[in-house]
């Protein structure tokens, strides 16, 4: 059977806050742009994002780019790689600017001025007080973002293919990378996209985990499809994690709560923070109830049923004090706990947030991987951004609102480095003869196999793996256990079978592609978080504490290193962080503290 | 509804920006949406094309819309 090919000079995959940047630069440039999405771009899940966009703007008072640096370097854990770090925060402004010139509906001071917030561990002088640094629109600013972006698209002509899904990166024998087979939902009909330029924007994979903030559409499919290409993962140990998720739903319990006076309860009904923050209790630091909550479920004092939450209880409290200061908890205790909170306590949980890892790219947004001894190679052809990309600029923990900073900065710089790339006008280079039959045979396989793994059932097994395993305080021993459960997982999702046939529309078929994305990183995650045997940033393990020695069980004598994980043969590589920036002196080592 | 139509509603339910929304209506797909009539069909159709803060708003009660085929759908959304 023949299969199309489409010729575009860049296909992005994902139209997110990333691509969408992205594609403004090719399609501006006048190259001929795709972008491809599973859903409607302003249904990405950068629509969720409601804190704001960092930049040294200095509106509401002094603030300056070397500021934002230290607070970014200090969050990593010094794992972020301080050359990507410079390049992030001294774009931050003249990004900004060029979305209020697209539109964007950015909050407003009384002279006119974008106004800016505070927001956690963003300081003034190398963090010394908190500084207003964030630019927001109401608490949506995400969502305004994408609109204006998608609008500045279509102006610039960018072609959007809207439901369809990206199978597998297409690279020939050199390495080179020639764009992605995709499939059309409407019909299932597989396409090749034939790209001088392929850009990956495909956001993150927090469903790996059983408890999650992320939306659905998070299933790492960018992830997947570089990893069946060869391409290593890089620092997919480190996931950010928030204390209070609802337990079973993943949706976000805001840290108001414990504000207005919510205690954390366990199976006994005892207020266990007392024992572990005997003075700030309820209200410490989030990794520290965190670390607290798990440690309570671990022994055996969870509740329900599975004994795998505790409670956050708000029941002393006066019933409109709670309909008052914390409005809309109500409703998401009695829609995702069925729970009313002013009578009894909600279910909780530590929930991922955020991936920090990813795809290893350079700050040109060029994705590079080891080869000839260099680890840092680049993939001809090969771009990444926003989530799926690691640059590495939170390293080892992300501070609020770097991560719309983030996709803007990286989306436009890898825009910018193909129109660079592409001005030579080279040709497209020759498809090779097998272009589709790996993406033909993963649909073929799971149309014919019988007696497979379920795909559902599959997910959830990996999803509790990943939670007790691999959750937000880490454990030697179940990491070891964690890793050979999630290989056992690997071979059932390798085996995954759906009974719906259908071409059109069959969502069976791409909930077990995403599927084999997920189990990707989730395998990278376990395997790379049991081998880092130190604890950095949002990698905490039990048996590395905080010592005399090794403050906050950081040993940057054996640790200061990026992980590369190979999902060829799940071997895992080191290279080092890049402690030099790009024009100023290093921001030196010390022990991270608030 | 014919099989490709509810198939493409499902995905638009099951692959939303929002969590939230993920959860409530891929939980109203496989609980209640099969006893609608045509015409509520029609309406929660409308209502899954809606930007998901507005929807999540009206869901959650923070607003309310003027149409009134859409009370009695958010209505059964909630019906837990």
């Amino acid at each position: 059977m023949s299969i199309p090919v489409l010729k575009f000079d860049a296909v992005i995959v994902g139209a997110g806050g990333a691509g969408l940047r992205s594609a403004i630069q090719l399609s501006e440039a006048g190259l001929k742009t795709a972008v491809l999405s599973k859903v409607f771009p302003t249904r990405s899940h950068t629509v969720a994002a409601q804190g704001g966009v960092a930049a040294s703007l200095g509106n509401s008072e002094e603030d300056h780019w070397r500021w934002h640096m230290y607070d970014t370097v200090k969050g990593s854990d010094w794992l972020g790689d301080q050359d990507a770090i410079e390049f992030m925060v001294r774009k931050a402004n003249e990004c900004v600017v060029e979305l209020e010139h697209y539109g964007m509906p950015f909050d407003r001071t009384d002279n006119g001025k974008i106004y800016q917030r505070p927001f956690g561990g963003h300081m003034s002088n190398f963090g010394e007080k908190p500084v207003r640094r964030s630019c927001a629109a109401a608490d949506r600013t995400g969502h305004a973002m994408l609109h204006a972006m998608y609008q500045r698209n279509v102006k610039a002509h960018t072609q959007f293919f809207v439901e369809w899904m990206a199978l597998d990166l297409i690279r020939d024998s050199e390495g080179h990378v020639l764009g992605v087979t995709a499939m059309e939902m409407e019909t299932g009909q597989i396409v090749i996209f034939h790209s001088r330029a392929t850009i990956f924007a495909t956001g993150g994979a927090g469903r790996i985990f059983h408890s999650s903030t992320n939306a659905f559409i998070n299933t790492g499919d960018g992830l997947g499809m570089a990893a069946r290409a060869g391409i290593p993962l890089e620092d997919m140990e480190f996931w950010q994690f928030h204390p209070t998720g609802v337990a079973g739903a993943g949706v976000l319990i805001t840290e108001g709560v414990r504000g207005e006076g919510g205690i954390l309860r366990n199976s006994e009904k005892e207020r266990f923070m007392e024992r572990y923050a005997p003075n700030a209790k309820d209200l410490a630091s989030r990794d520290v109830v965190s670390r607290a909550m798990t440690t309570e479920i671990n022994e055996g004092r969870g509740c329900g049923h599975n004994k795998d939450y505790v409670l956050l209880d708000i029941t002393h409290l006066d019933p409109s004090v709670i309909m008052k200061r914390l409005p809309g908890i109500r409703e998401i205790g009695l829609q995702f706990a069925g729970v009313d909170c002013i009578k009894e306590p909600l279910p909780v949980v530590p929930t991922c947030h955020y991936q920090m890892g990813g795809i290893p790219t350079h700050y040109s947004s060029r994705v590079v991987a080891p080869q000839n001894g260099d680890p840092n190679a680049v993939v001809p052809g090969f771009y990444a951004a926003g989530e799926c990309a690691c640059a590495s600029v939170h390293g080892a923990n992300r501070l609020g609102t770097n991560s719309l900073l983030d996709l803007l900065v990286f989306g436009k710089s890898a825009g910018d480095s193909a129109v660079e790339d592409l001005k030579s006008g080279k040709a497209h280079r020759e498809l090779p003869k097998d272009v589709a039959d790996k993406a033909q045979a993963r649909i073929a396989a799971l149309d014919n196999r019988k007696d497979g793994a379920n795909v559902h059932e599959t997910r959830l097994a990996m999803q509790r793996v990943m939670q007790t395993h691999a959750g937000v305080f880490r454990f030697g021993n179940l990491l070891q256990e964690g890793v050979e459960k999630i290989l056992e997982v690997e071979k059932a999702a390798r085996q995954l079978e759906i009974k719906d046939k259908s071409l059109a529309w069959n969502t069976a078929r791409s909930e077990a592609l995403e599927m084999e994305n997920l189990i990707e990183v989730a395998k990278a995650t376990m395997l790379s978080a049991e081998a880092r045997k130190e604890s950095r940033g949002a990698h905490v393990r039990d048996d590395a504490p905080d010592t005399p020695e090794f403050p906050n069980g950081r040993n940057d004598k054996e640790w200061l290193k990026h992980t590369l994980f190979n999902p060829v043969d799940n071997s895992i590589a080191y290279k080092p962080v890049t402690m030099q920036p790009l024009t100023v002196e290093p921001v030196a080592l010390k022990t991270r503290s608030y | 509804m014919e099989r490709a139509d509810y198939e493409r509603l499902r995905w638009r339910c099951i692959r939303r920006a929002l969590l939230e929304l993920d959860i409530a209506l891929t939980r109203f797909l496989d609980n209640g949406f099969d006893q609608l009539d045509e015409a509520q069909q029609q309406a929660f159709v409308e209502l899954a094309d809606m930007e998901d803060h507005d929807l999540w708003s009206l869901i959650s009660g923070q607003t309310r819309s003027e149409n009134p085929r859409y009370a009695p759908i958010v209505a059964l959304i909630n019906k837990r």
